[in-house]
């Protein structure tokens, strides 16, 4: 049983909203970055996927513009605690973009301009779990909250949803990425307060 | 893999930064030290078993079970009014931490080290300072530190007289002290510019504050690898 901080009695304004446990709501839409923001010229722009037979996929700006797109509407939960609820994005579903894509990997390496990675099981970025986003609330995505273009896998901690994203290596063996290997959890589900190695 | 554990904090001793800041010092058993920029989740349970938690980085090298916090009122915020307003000594927080491995100073680099900070953004750079001074390392240290108004500062006097190596500049936003040079402004590259760009880089601060001052520091010719950012919230960009 957690200990009581006396004349604490908190703000339940929003009481009826169900958040992972830890988080608080915020309406703002928080950064969190280790470093500056890359900034990415869409003509060099492109996303790879590469697989671990050592072959590489390969989408230009207006390749991934081509593709059909979804608008999801997303809540995303970030492990700094806040969470910010039915977001609305526009991006290209990953099952689009594995569509062609011959793998028996299990785990996925997301990369990023920038030089950001993190890891996640292969699993969680199919079956309409997860997006290449590039528009957020109808406007084009801005360099602070990852454009031109980010991964988004809302149902994992936001630093899995790669900012920046360049591409996605497949590997049969599960490589931790940036925050991963600076002691944040490998998995990192907010609904089981996986924050930190060994929650 | 053990998981970080909540460890009970006792308030031991409080100090005065500023009219809406205060350093907040906890005695917490079992605290297994941390680095100069780590932070600490900080948990306040209500009596109705209802909790929150925040982050907030030490402000103080590892000091056997000590956790020192500088905390600035975030006006209808949550948690900081409670620890600048309400908290007591003898009364009790959980903290979970040190967190975060990147964000952090370590005394056997030897590289020169530019700090920059906006607000309370000053606090893991204060404890890279204090980490400095107390492993007498003399990697220069350069200090430009943004508040709004003069009586905004934290550290105060402990900055006035800086340790032999650092070097400590104000940029003051909204109002200057008399017969100051700059005029009131947000950051900008002059600011900034002037030292070698071989140096390590350390910007911690409001998110529009440490968006403006990296991209100047990238467009005068610092390295991305080696700007390392602290975002406090609250708005992006
Ligand atoms: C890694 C990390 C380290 C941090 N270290 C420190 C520290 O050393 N000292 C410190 O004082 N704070 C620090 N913060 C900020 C701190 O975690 C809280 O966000 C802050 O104290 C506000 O919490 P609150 O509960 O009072 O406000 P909330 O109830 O969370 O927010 C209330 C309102 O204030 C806005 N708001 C939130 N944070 C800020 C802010 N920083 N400035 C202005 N408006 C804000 C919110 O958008 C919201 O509208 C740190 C944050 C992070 C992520």
């Amino acid at each position: 049983m957690a200990i009581v901080s006396r004349g604490f009695f908190g703000r339940r304004g929003e009481g009826d909203v169900k958040l992972p446990p830890g988080q608080y709501l915020t309406h703002d839409f928080p950064v969190l970055s280790a470093g500056p923001t890359p900034r990415i010229g869409l003509d060099r722009w492109e996303f790879t996927i590469d697989t671990e037979l050592g072959e590489t996929h390969r989408w230009s700006w207006a390749d991934l513009m081509a593709l059909p797109s979804e608008t999801p509407t997303l809540d995303l939960h970030c492990v700094t605690k806040w969470s910010k609820l039915g977001t609305g994005w526009q991006g290209v579903s990953l099952d689009v973009l594995m569509e062609d894509v011959e793998t028996a990997a299990e785990y996925a390496l997301a990369y990023s301009y920038g030089g950001y990675t993190t890891n996640l099981p292969l699993e969680d970025l199919l079956d309409g779990k997860a997006w290449v986003a590039y528009k957020y609330d109808g406007d084009d995505l801005t360099p602070p909250h990852g454009g031109p273009a980010r991964l988004l896998v809302p149902h994992l901690y936001l630093w899995k949803s790669a900012k920046w994203v360049r591409g996605i290596r497949l590997m049969n063996e599960d490589w931790p990425g940036f925050w991963e290997t600076a002691g944040y959890h490998n998995y990192g589900d907010p609904w089981l307060e996986q924050r930190y190695q060994g929650d | 893999m053990r998981r970080l554990p909540w460890r009970v904090a006792e308030l031991v001793e409080v100090r005065h930064e500023t009219t809406t800041a205060r350093t907040l010092v906890f005695e917490v058993p079992g605290w297994p030290g941390h680095l100069a920029g780590q932070h600490v989740d900080v948990r306040l349970t209500a009596p109705d078993g209802y909790s929150t938690q925040r982050s907030y980085s030490v402000a103080a090298p590892e000091q056997g079970e000590r956790v020192e916090l500088t905390v600035e009122l975030v006006r209808d915020g949550e948690v900081s009014p409670y620890l600048t307003e309400i908290l007591e000594i003898g009364d009790q927080v959980e903290i979970r931490g040190p967190v975060g491995g990147w964000f952090v100073w370590r005394p056997e680099r030897v590289a020169p080290v530019l700090l920059v900070a906006g607000g309370s953004g000053m606090v893991p750079l204060m404890a890279m300072i204090r980490a400095r001074r107390e492993a007498g390392s003399s990697a220069p240290f350069r200090l430009i530190y943004s508040v709004r108004e003069p009586d905004q500062r934290f550290y105060l006097d402990e900055l006035a007289s800086p340790d032999p190596g650092l070097d400590v500049a104000y940029i003051f936003t909204r109002k200057t002290p008399d017969g100051w040079a700059r005029p009131p402004g947000r950051i900008m590259p002059p600011d900034l510019a002037g030292a070698s760009t071989d140096i390590d880089s350390f910007v911690c601060g409001p998110t529009g504050f440490v968006e403006a001052a990296a991209d100047q520091l990238i467009a005068l010719g610092h390295a991305a690898e080696r700007i390392r950012t602290e975002r406090f919230g609250p708005t992006g960009g």
